[in-house]
């Protein structure tokens, strides 16, 4: 069970990885004048647009979403709807802390927008997959007895990698070496997401190592 | 409470880091003295005492002089070798100084020219126009600003008329503004812009010689510098750099007219990595170029040539050779071979025995000048120089009446002494001292060990007392063992050396000590409380520290500090929720998860009382939040941010054009200020610390609010336009003096009034019962709330004073309570007995500090105030969290204490301060006293107090970190009464009475802990300091960030004694207040 419940994040994961590696590689090809540092917002967007829209798809086929409780489209519509409030409020809490980090106020509010909606997807969105649009049990997740499955203990993985990456991020932004990379949000948007990708490999490597010490409360 | 072993192991720690801080500087930062004289063309320095003729008047050897500085040019850049076949990009660059040399050997030389360290270009401008040797420090009337009021080659030139044209480098703007007859300078700031300064000198440099309107030119090219910098001398941009120069130089060459001198030469050299500062010979040896088309020298090269060309000898050279008195404090000599012989010269130039003669004169009387000015230059080598220009004077003086002036041992003698009064000089100011910086650093990282020991064995330390003596005597010992060597091996006595002897021995000694008690705990009782284990320590606390630490490391992150630390800060304060959440404290516990040992032991909280708790921790996070937020528009620019505005809150009212803007900043300050006495005050009254009739109460009622009245006042009155009110006027100048004045003197007593009687504790008695039963019970105090009906009136909380101490105890003592539920003594405020004095002392320190401001900084000063207040909170109920609500053992983690300490940095930026030394706020001295000081005690420390206002506050309220967790205390046992429990009752502060010896060893910890954070980032930037003085930024960014942070932490220490001295004053009045009490209850 516990092999198959691995494999299953594994595969998952790698789709996710290459998903994320096409969404840098393919916009290349496509769109004339694209490049990481030039065009960089297309990036994030493209970045945050596929992550969702790949990791949505796959928990959803995966079976990983908690089913709803209620089979009614009107249940189902209102969930949905919920899930795009948060994901929304959450661009919005992000974007309130990088500029409470020290992001500029008001000259690259798009950027720092930017940066939120990927810190979003990066994040929030993996939440609504895997607990759905809940913020108490968001909360519980990242406590040290909360994790209730191995997707929940993945779950504070990502996260984790992710942010403290986009933290890591920011070290270079001050340093006069007027490289490409340092412009806001460039280094921190790197950061998350290589943060991200990390996650995706340590989750399940570490829950394979430790899987004789994880044990799991039934819901 | 064992008051003594705190004290001096405090006060030892702070001895040991000031030590090492003091080595260390005086190892690196030379200080000299400027002498504030100039030269005049009537000094008697002709040869020959009859002949008192002006200096100036004669026929000068040139007329005319162009200098070519081109930056960085090493002397290796200059030299031709023909034979290297396959050069490097640096090597063979500049062929046309030697065709020069071999076309006209009698018309030119090239020598190396060496540089004093430091090697930076604005000190080598210095060095090469005042022919003195520059240093870090040069202490003058000119702090402020970097103008050079020292005399110098410029001021000279144009004393006598000649016209000095300059272009190129704008340092030399800033260093002799308004000096030039004509100035064309280009921004030298960016390193990576390799050719703005030069192509901006190429387009006027030919047309300016061409034309008759200079008789000095000066040309400063930057580009080979820059280039070093951003590429290093081994890339083929450092080949197109110099083969321009060269260029330069050859079409320079054609144009030159017969009595014009042309000085080709570099400021300093460069190392491998393009760099430069620092003392090696790369970075010395520059190169330097003369040449003039008129015949100059004697060939061939004679045995007179000498080998390096010291910097400091351009100066009398050019002086005499245009025909000016040199400069005043210059220690150069003249450079022999551009002098003829005596009897070959032409008519008015000077020989070179005249020459010598002059150039020894006048370094002999910048000697006797400096000397009597400064003690720094050993007196024995001073009267070793003083015979020997007396013997000297005789002997020239016979000679020039007997017309012997050729004798080549009088030249040879004549050099011999101005060579050692330069190397003196040079012994004296410009050499860092690696053996001291070697030492400081070496004493300052064990005393980080040492704090760190110290701050987790401090009860162990608390409890042994009297380990203090034996190492007293050592330290003794070894100073006076190492003065003994001195004296054997020198003949005399350095005392740094003793002192750092000293400090070293103890740190030792007292490292081995700990490392005993600590085999002796581990083998003896098998326990390992004490402990001191690493990865215990990696908290994300001391990881945030670290970075802080390594920040300081980078010239960006100095630059960009401000921000730095408020980032830092935050992530700190974000750690907190996550690390709450982590352990489940954040969420009232729905689920019946296992729990971990620690959470069973003790009964689960309702979640109404944790949902309140996480509210109020969530409302004060966000405080700290918003109050780091605001805290940034306070911040101050430095020159070197480009883009960056300073805050509107930082210029003071008076300078201020618009009205309304004056108005809205007067009322935000105002309403700030009195936000901030008004949260003092009503802070002490929910605690009932405002009922007592005692001085401090008195204090905190009346000596606050005047003293903050009467700063509203002196606000609005400096505020006021002067010619707005012209019959005012003397009034306003009367109150300009007298409101500040006033405050000064009123704060002053409150401060005094406080330490006098720190008791702010009411005592309702009643008439009690005996019960002598009652005393056979085990002693504990108890605190009941709510009892008094004019207490729950007042909000009070009353706290029951019931049983004292059992060595206090004669056992008549009441034990009413027990029996009618209504306490003998009713204490009111007694549960804040520590915390209250201590928070209304540096409430008003605050006021104090707040006056030396601008006028803006209310609003700075509140932010800290408050983000005090809420890290407090933060800090008490995540401790209560962790112990349960029960709070024993007093330790403070790392984490409050680290955000503390950080705070002090965060809140220098934020009151507008930066660690440069133009930033620093003079007008703080100016406040009370318009008319300026006749000392100079009373202004510098008004300067330093305004400077360091944001480390003061903190160090003094660092103990309320321990404090406050004991505070909160009520809330909690509210909540558990409530449910019902059965709990023991909240005795506050009163607690720490209890375990004398855990507060002790708890206050120990904290201070060491504080002076830990402290001392670490002094180590920091010591390094900085040490590993990078040979970086481009050395005495613009990291000297200065040293001295600013060895200052705060020396502000620091002295504060956090002051505070933790504080606090023993409060219990020995707790103690007293006791003893007075059993009598009075037992009666
Ligand atoms: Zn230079
Ligand atoms: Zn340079």
């Amino acid at each position: 069970m516990w092999d198959q419940e691995i494999r299953v994040m594994g595969s998952c994961h790698a789709i996710l990885a290459a998903s994320i590696l096409l969404a840098t590689g393919l916009p290349a090809v496509l769109v004339p004048g694209f490049s990481v540092y030039g065009t960089h917002l297309v990036w994030i967007y493209s970045v945050s647009a596929t992550v969702t829209g790949v990791s949505a798809a796959v928990f959803w086929l995966f079976g990983i979403t908690p089913p709803a409780k209620k089979h009614t489209v009107g249940y189902k519509l209102s969930r949905l709807f919920r899930s795009c409030l948060y994901f929304f409020l959450s661009c919005l809490f992000f974007h309130t802390v990088l500029v409470l980090y020290g992001a500029p106020l008001i000259d690259s509010a798009l950027e720092t927008f930017s940066l939120a909606v990927l810190l979003t997807s990066l994040t929030t969105l993996r939440c609504l997959c895997v607990l759905g649009p809940n913020i108490q049990a968001w909360i519980r997740v990242f406590s040290r007895h909360g994790a209730m499955s191995v997707w929940d203990t993945c779950l504070q993985f990502t996260v984790a990698c992710s942010l403290v990456g986009a933290w890591l991020g920011a070290f270079p932004i001050p340093l006069d070496w007027d490289r490409p990379w340092q412009v806001w949000p460039v280094s921190c948007s790197f950061g998350a997401t290589f943060g991200f990708l990390t996650g995706l490999f340590a989750a399940p490597t570490w829950i394979h190592y430790h899987r004789k010490q994880l044990t799991y409360k039934c819901k | 409470m064992k008051w003594f072993p705190v004290l001096s192991l405090l006060f030892w720690m702070c001895a040991v880091y000031i030590t090492g801080i003091y080595l260390f500087v005086g190892g690196f930062l030379l200080v000299r003295l400027e002498v504030n004289r100039t030269s005049s063309c009537l000094d008697a320095l002709y040869p020959g005492q009859e002949l008192e003729r002006d200096f100036c008047r004669g026929q000068p050897r040139f007329r005319k002089a162009v200098l070519l500085i081109i930056d960085a040019l090493k002397i290796d850049f200059a030299r031709f070798d023909p034979n290297n076949t396959s050069p490097r990009p640096y090597e063979n660059k500049l062929p046309v100084l030697d065709e020069t040399l071999s076309a006209k050997p009698s018309h030119s030389r090239l020598y190396p020219f060496r540089a004093d360290p430091p090697t930076t270009t604005m000190q080598r401008i210095k060095g090469f126009t005042t022919g003195s040797l520059p240093t870090f420090i040069d202490v003058g009337n000119n702090f402020a600003s970097s103008a050079i009021l020292e005399d110098n080659l410029i001021q000279q030139l144009g004393q006598v008329g000649k016209r000095v044209v300059f272009m190129g480098d704008d340092t030399w703007e800033n260093l002799y503004p308004k000096r030039f007859h004509r100035s064309l300078p280009f921004p030298s700031f960016n390193v990576k812009d390799l050719h703005t300064v030069d192509n901006g000198i190429l387009q006027n440099i030919y047309t300016t010689l061409e034309g008759d309107d200079w008789d000095v030119l000066v040309a400063h090219f930057l580009g080979v510098d820059h280039c070093g910098h951003r590429f290093g001398p081994d890339h083929p941009a450092m080949a197109d750099k110099l083969t321009q120069m060269d260029g330069v130089i050859r079409s320079v060459i054609r144009r030159l007219q017969n009595d014009t001198l042309l000085v080709v030469m570099g400021d300093h050299g460069m190392t491998d990595t393009g760099d430069h500062g620092g003392e090696s010979q790369k970075e010395t040896d520059a190169a330097i170029f003369i040449y003039s088309p008129s015949p100059l020298f004697q060939q061939p090269q004679n045995q007179l040539e000498p080998e390096v060309v010291p910097q400091t000898d351009l100066v009398p050279t050019l002086a005499l050779l245009l025909g000016i008195p040199i400069p005043y404090s210059s220690v150069g000599q003249v450079l022999l071979p551009l002098f003829p012989p005596h009897g070959q010269s032409a008519v008015g130039a000077l020989s070179q025995q005249e020459a010598l003669w002059i150039n020894a004169k006048q370094v002999n009387r910048f000697l006797e000048t400096y000397s009597s000015m400064a003690k720094d230059i050993p007196p024995e080598t001073l009267s070793l120089l003083r015979a020997q220009f007396s013997h000297l004077s005789s002997e020239y003086i016979t000679a020039h009446q007997k017309g012997l002036l050729s004798s080549p041992q009088l030249t040879a003698s004549l050099q011999a002494y101005l060579t050692s009064v330069r190397d003196t000089c040079r012994a004296t100011w410009a050499k860092f001292n690696p053996f001291k910086m070697a030492a400081g650093l070496v004493i300052l990282a064990l005393a980080c060990a040492t704090c760190l020991l110290l701050s987790e064995l401090s009860l162990t330390f608390i409890r042994e007392n009297g380990a203090l003596k034996s190492s007293c005597i050592a330290v003794m010992l070894t100073g006076v063992c190492v003065a003994i060597a001195q004296l054997l091996a020198w003949g005399y006595v350095e005392v740094p050396w003793c002192v750092a002897g000293a400090a070293l021995s103890s740190e030792l000694l007292f490292i081995w000590k700990a490392y005993r008690t600590r085999t002796v705990t581990k083998t003896g009782l098998k326990k390992s409380a004490s402990c001191l284990s690493v990865p215990k320590l990696l908290t994300p606390a001391v990881l945030i520290l670290l970075l802080r630490c390594a920040s300081l490391l980078s010239d960006s992150y100095v630059i960009a500090e401000g921000r730095v630390i408020t980032f830092l800060v935050f992530s700190l304060a974000f750690y907190i929720p996550v690390y709450l959440n982590w352990h489940g404290y954040l969420l009232p516990q729905i689920y019946d998860s296992p729990k971990p040992s620690a959470l069973l032991s003790s009964p689960a909280l309702p979640p109404s009382v944790v949902r309140k708790e996480v509210s109020t921790l969530m409302a004060s996070l966000a405080l700290v939040i918003g109050s780091l937020f605001l805290s940034l528009f306070f911040h101050g620019c430095r020159e070197e941010q480009g883009l960056c505005q300073p805050s509107q809150f930082l210029s003071p009212l008076s300078r201020m054009q618009d009205d309304k803007l004056k108005n809205l900043h007067y009322i935000l300050s105002v309403s700030a200020l009195a936000l901030y006495t008004f949260l003092l005050r009503s802070w002490m009254r929910n605690y009932g610390n405002l009922n007592a009739s005692s001085i401090t109460v008195f204090t905190a009622n009346w000596i606050l609010p005047l003293s903050s009245i009467s700063l509203g006042l002196h606000w609005a009155v400096s505020g006021t336009p002067e010619d707005s009110f012209k019959n005012l006027s003397e009034l306003i100048g009367l109150a300009q003096l007298a409101l500040p004045r006033a405050a000064y003197c009123l704060l002053t007593a409150g401060l005094l009034l406080i330490w006098l009687d720190p008791l702010t504790v009411f005592i309702k008695s009643k008439t009690s019962t005996q019960n002598r039963l009652a005393s056979r019970l085990p002693p504990r105090y108890r605190a009941s709330i709510g009892i008094s009906p004019q207490a729950e009136l007042h909000h009070l909380i009353p706290q029951i004073y019931q049983q004292m101490r059992q060595s206090l105890d004669d056992g008549e003592l009441s034990g009413a309570g027990e029996e009618d539920g209504r306490p003998a003594v009713e204490a009111y405020g007694l549960g804040t007995v520590y915390s209250a004095p201590l928070l209304l002392f540096c409430g008003m320190l605050g006021i104090g500090l707040l006056l030396l401001h601008p006028e803006g900084m209310a609003l700075a000063f509140l932010l800290v105030l408050l983000e005090m207040g809420a890290v407090l909170y933060i800090h008490a109920s995540h401790c209560l969290h962790k112990h349960n609500m029960k709070y024993s053992g007093f330790n403070v983690p790392w984490t409050p204490v680290v955000l503390w300490a950080l705070a002090a940095t965060q809140f220098f930026h934020a009151t507008g301060h930066l660690p440069t030394f133009p930033s620093i706020q003079w007008g703080a001295a100016f406040v009370g006293f318009p008319d300026g000081h006749t000392g100079t005690v009373l202004p510098a420390s008004l300067v330093i107090l305004n400077t360091f206002a944001s480390y003061i506050l903190l160090a003094v309220s660092c103990p309320l970190l321990l404090l406050w967790p004991l505070v909160c205390e009520v809330r909690y046992s509210r909540g558990e009464r409530a449910c019902g429990d059965e709990v023991e009752d909240a005795v506050m502060e009163i607690r720490l009475r209890e375990s004398p010896q855990q507060f002790s060893s708890a206050l120990l910890q904290l201070s060491a802990r504080y002076l830990f954070v402290h001392g670490a980032q002094v180590f920091a930037s010591v390094c900085a300091a040490a590993i990078l003085r040979r970086h481009l930024m050395v005495w613009k960014v990291f000297a200065p960030k040293l001295m600013f942070e060895a200052s705060a932490f020396i502000v620091t220490s002295l504060s956090m004694l002051l505070g933790v001295t504080f606090v023993l004053r409060i219990d020995s009045a707790v103690t007293q207040w006791f003893k007075r009490l059993v009598p009075d209850a037992s009666r």
